[in-house]
């Protein structure tokens, strides 16, 4: 019991990731490499270089030697939310983070149980953090007040079927990203290939726990459209209450060469949604509002 | 500008129908009688902007809000309206159309439609499901045409019946701006399926309401309340004959520190703002014969249940500039965090202020009152207030999520007996998701908060200050005028607040019965 999470940031009330209101937690550090990523700063852990210190206009953020190692220590309360650090940063991650400890989270939850409905762990990648979300989630289910809460994972899928079938017994639901269908272009977008994100999809589905998945379109890079009658084909095997929420592709957050890719419009994901429900997928949800 | 210009300019404006230009007429010659009487510090402070009368006008001859026992009348029928009791559906409906237009409120239409579900219920045995939405759509589509005011109140609920579920089916279906609507929502009595029904319809259209049904009833007695107006908790059968209001933040300019503001300047402006109420009063049941009416006669109101309103503006500033904060602008507002919304000390001042003012309502006895005593009232700002926050709301634009807006303003429900205007507002990603709606709403009134109200940020329909108008209303007025008195003062409210600024879009702002060109 002594997991502690590295967390970007908390959203005490959000709509939009998982059924009814959720607390939701961004777990910093992420396996893939998105070139489409919007929050790329969530991608890799701090290394403690302090090259960041020089470009905080408000000394919130400091250099402390701990257990003989250097450690950059953010201060909320000066932190006026510019990031310019971000900017600041040779890795491109962020000095922000906070550790939590499974007991300060059921502090939190237990402040504002009566607003929610459910926690959804997401990142970065939450997956990589197994072990405190295990912890957690087994923290929940065994606390009185906390228990009717779901817990759900928003996940890019590529936990190997052992650490799923690990999490299942605490895990009411998961919103796995579907990147892209064909190998090659999975890698070219993440930098690995979706075998574990299918399998992954099918475990969850066949142990009734796959809430959403959701498809990034991003017109002539992805390739949902061009490779349409198999990712439909896939998709009609999953059960019907499964949602397909199609993302569109935009440039916000998005660094280096995606920014020169073309944005998803209106049209465009409406395009996409027709096709598939013409090839029999139902249950689609468009982005709402559109952004 | 003299008056015979005003009353020419007011004939001759562009945009107003005869009929509101009758009924800017008379306010322009109400405002021009001499004022009640008054004593000079009374008076000074209302030149100061202090304590307002809210533009009732000058000779008080009407009460400012009136919740007559719509279930009596239909039940007895009315002597002076020429009625036989209602036998039927059809006959209950024309009956209140009817009295609707005999019924006077400071807007000139009736703020207070009754509680329909309990008063209909019994004429509509027998009648099946469909014939009964077309009977209840005729009337709802009458309501906003004949009668278009956005404070025009109807209340339901908490009982699960089928005329409350035909209206909230009726009302998500024409998105109406009038009727307003109160959804009572009881624990014990309320399914959760039905709360989540009023919940969807919240992200359809901003509407209904929802009122924590034992936290308003335990105020009064057996003959109950009803919800009226922007969000007024009133006695049935009664109703409020004045609504005063203090400006905190004015009151608070004026201490020299906290400790003085308790012990001294408070204290002192509610004297003040009490005069101002006794001597409305005095005018409206010793002077104006309102008291004579056949709504009293027939036992449909009874002079006795009326109370005055106590009302208070401007928590937010008052707390800022108490605690040496005073200036909250939007560019220094990603910080916000010694301020009144965010910082807990100064959420507690704003708890503390809330039960001062409490027990001086509950300890200071009033000349006409509901047991001799006035309501304390958290006041949702009128269109022409600029750079105060109305009631105890945390300002436009610096609102925190809508949990910890809720956690910081809780505790002050319990003082506000008749209502306070707090608006959730929500960014529209909830509309695709009403049980995130349900559950913060059922969790606002666990925590002791008295009404939910909510706006979801991209809805046509908004409030402003509690009352609906559609932002596309505002673009149109500019251009054509309107058929809804309401837009007039949203639009205003709009220019003068900020609102189609601000954050997601809701506001507050009751009433500006004065012409403005």
């Amino acid at each position: 019991m002594t997991n502690i999470a590295v967390v970007n940031q908390i959203i005490p009330f959000s709509c939009v990731d998982g059924p009814g209101s959720r607390l939701v937690i961004f777990m910093q550090g992420c396996n893939y490499r998105c070139k489409s990523c919007h929050n790329p700063h969530t991608i890799d852990l701090c290394n403690n270089c302090g090259d960041c210190l020089p470009s905080c206009p408000t000394q919130a953020l400091s250099l402390i030697t701990s257990n003989n190692k250097p450690q950059v220590i953010w201060n909320e309360a000066l932190c006026i939310q510019c990031d310019l650090c971000l900017s600041a940063c040779p890795k491109q991650s962020s000095p922000k983070t906070q550790r939590y400890s499974v007991e300060q989270l059921l502090t939190q939850l237990r402040q504002q149980v009566r607003f929610l409905n459910g926690i959804t762990i997401s990142g970065g990648e939450a997956s990589l953090q197994l072990p405190f979300i295990f912890e957690l989630f087994s923290a929940i289910k065994a606390d009185d007040e906390l228990a009717h809460l779901t817990c759900m994972l928003d996940s890019n899928g590529s936990l190997s079927i052992n650490g799923w079938k690990q999490l299942l017994p605490v895990l009411d639901g998961a919103m796995i990203d579907l990147k892209s269908w064909q190998q090659d272009t999975h890698r070219f977008i993440t930098g690995r290939g979706n075998h574990r994100v299918i399998n992954a999809i099918e475990l969850l589905a066949s142990k009734g726990k796959l809430h959403e998945v959701r498809l990034l379109h991003i017109p002539g890079i992805s390739d949902f459209d061009t490779e349409i009658t198999a990712v439909a084909n896939h998709l009609k095997t999953l059960p019907k209450k499964v949602r397909i929420k199609l993302n569109a592709f935009q440039h916000h957050g998005v660094t280096g060469a995606a920014l020169n890719w073309p944005t998803c419009s209106e049209a465009q994901i409406k395009q996409l949604a027709t096709e598939l429900t013409q090839h029999g997928v139902i249950n689609i949800v468009l982005p709402s509002p559109y952004l | 500008m003299t008056l015979l210009t005003r009353l020419s300019q007011i004939t001759r404006d562009v945009t107003l129908s005869p009929k509101q230009k009758s009924n800017f007429l008379a306010l322009e010659a109400d405002s021009s009688l001499p004022y009640v009487e008054v004593s000079e510090p009374v008076r000074q402070a209302m030149d100061s902007g202090i304590i307002g009368d809210m533009f009732e006008g000058h000779a008080p001859f009407k009460p400012r809000y009136v919740l007559p026992d719509y279930a009596k009348y239909l039940h007895q029928g009315s002597e002076y309206l020429e009625l036989s009791p209602a036998k039927d559906l059809d006959e209950a409906l024309n009956s209140l159309a009817i009295i609707y237009h005999h019924v006077p409120s400071v807007t000139n239409i009736p703020v207070y439609l009754g509680q329909l579900d309990e008063v209909l219920l019994p004429f509509c045995q027998g009648l099946d499901t469909e014939s009964l939405y077309r009977k209840l759509k005729l009337f709802w589509i009458m309501l906003d045409r004949t009668l278009p005011d956005a404070f025009m109140h109807v209340n339901i609920g908490p009982t699960d019946n089928i005329v409350c579920r035909t209206i909230l089916r009726i009302d998500a279906d024409l998105k109406q701006i009038a009727p307003n609507l109160t959804f009572m929502y009881d624990p014990q009595v309320t399914p959760d399926e039905l709360l989540q029904i009023a919940a969807s319809n919240i992200c359809e259209c901003s509407k209904p309401h929802i009122a924590n049904f034992p936290m308003h009833a335990k105020a009064y007695d057996k003959k109950g309340f009803g919800i009226v107006s922007c969000y007024n908790s009133l006695p049935l059968a009664g109703g409020s004959n004045t609504l005063v209001r203090l400006n905190l933040k004015a009151v608070a300019l004026k201490a020299a520190d906290i400790a003085d503001f308790f012990e001294n300047t408070l204290p002192h402006y509610c004297q003040l703002t009490y005069e101002l109420i006794n001597a409305r009063c005095k005018f409206l049941h010793q002077e104006s014969n309102f008291f004579n009416s056949f709504l009293v006669k027939e036992g449909l109101i009874e002079e006795s249940r009326f109370a005055p309103m106590f009302g208070i503006y401007g928590m937010a500033e008052a707390v800022n500039i108490l605690r040496g904060h005073p200036e909250l602008t939007e560019s220094n507002s990603e910080k916000p965090s010694p301020y009144y919304g965010h910082d807990r000390a100064a959420n507690e001042l704003g708890h503390q202020i809330s039960k001062a003012l409490d027990a001086i309502i509950k300890s200071t006895p009033v000349d006409f009152g509901y047991n001799e005593r006035a309501l304390l009232h958290s006041q949702g700002g009128i269109s022409l207030d600029k750079d105060v926050t109305p009631g105890v709301r945390i300002p436009y634009g610096t609102e925190p999520n809508p949990i910890a807006h809720i956690q910081a303003l809780a505790e002050h429900h319990q003082y506000y007996t008749s209502g306070i205007s707090d608006i959730l507002t929500i960014d529209e990603t909830i509309k695709s998701n009403p049980l995130a709606m349900f559950q913060l709403c059922k969790g606002a009134l666990s925590l002791g908060f008295r009404e939910f109200t909510a706006n979801v940020a991209s809805n046509d329909l908004v409030r402003i200050t509690g009352y609906m108008i559609k932002l596309s209303d505002i673009e149109k007025f500019k251009e054509n005028g309107s058929r809804t008195n309401t837009t007039g003062l949203g639009a205003e409210a709009a220019a003068n607040t900020k609102i189609l600024l601000r954050q997601p879009r809701v506001i507050a702002h009751e009433l500006t019965p004065s012409y403005t060109d």
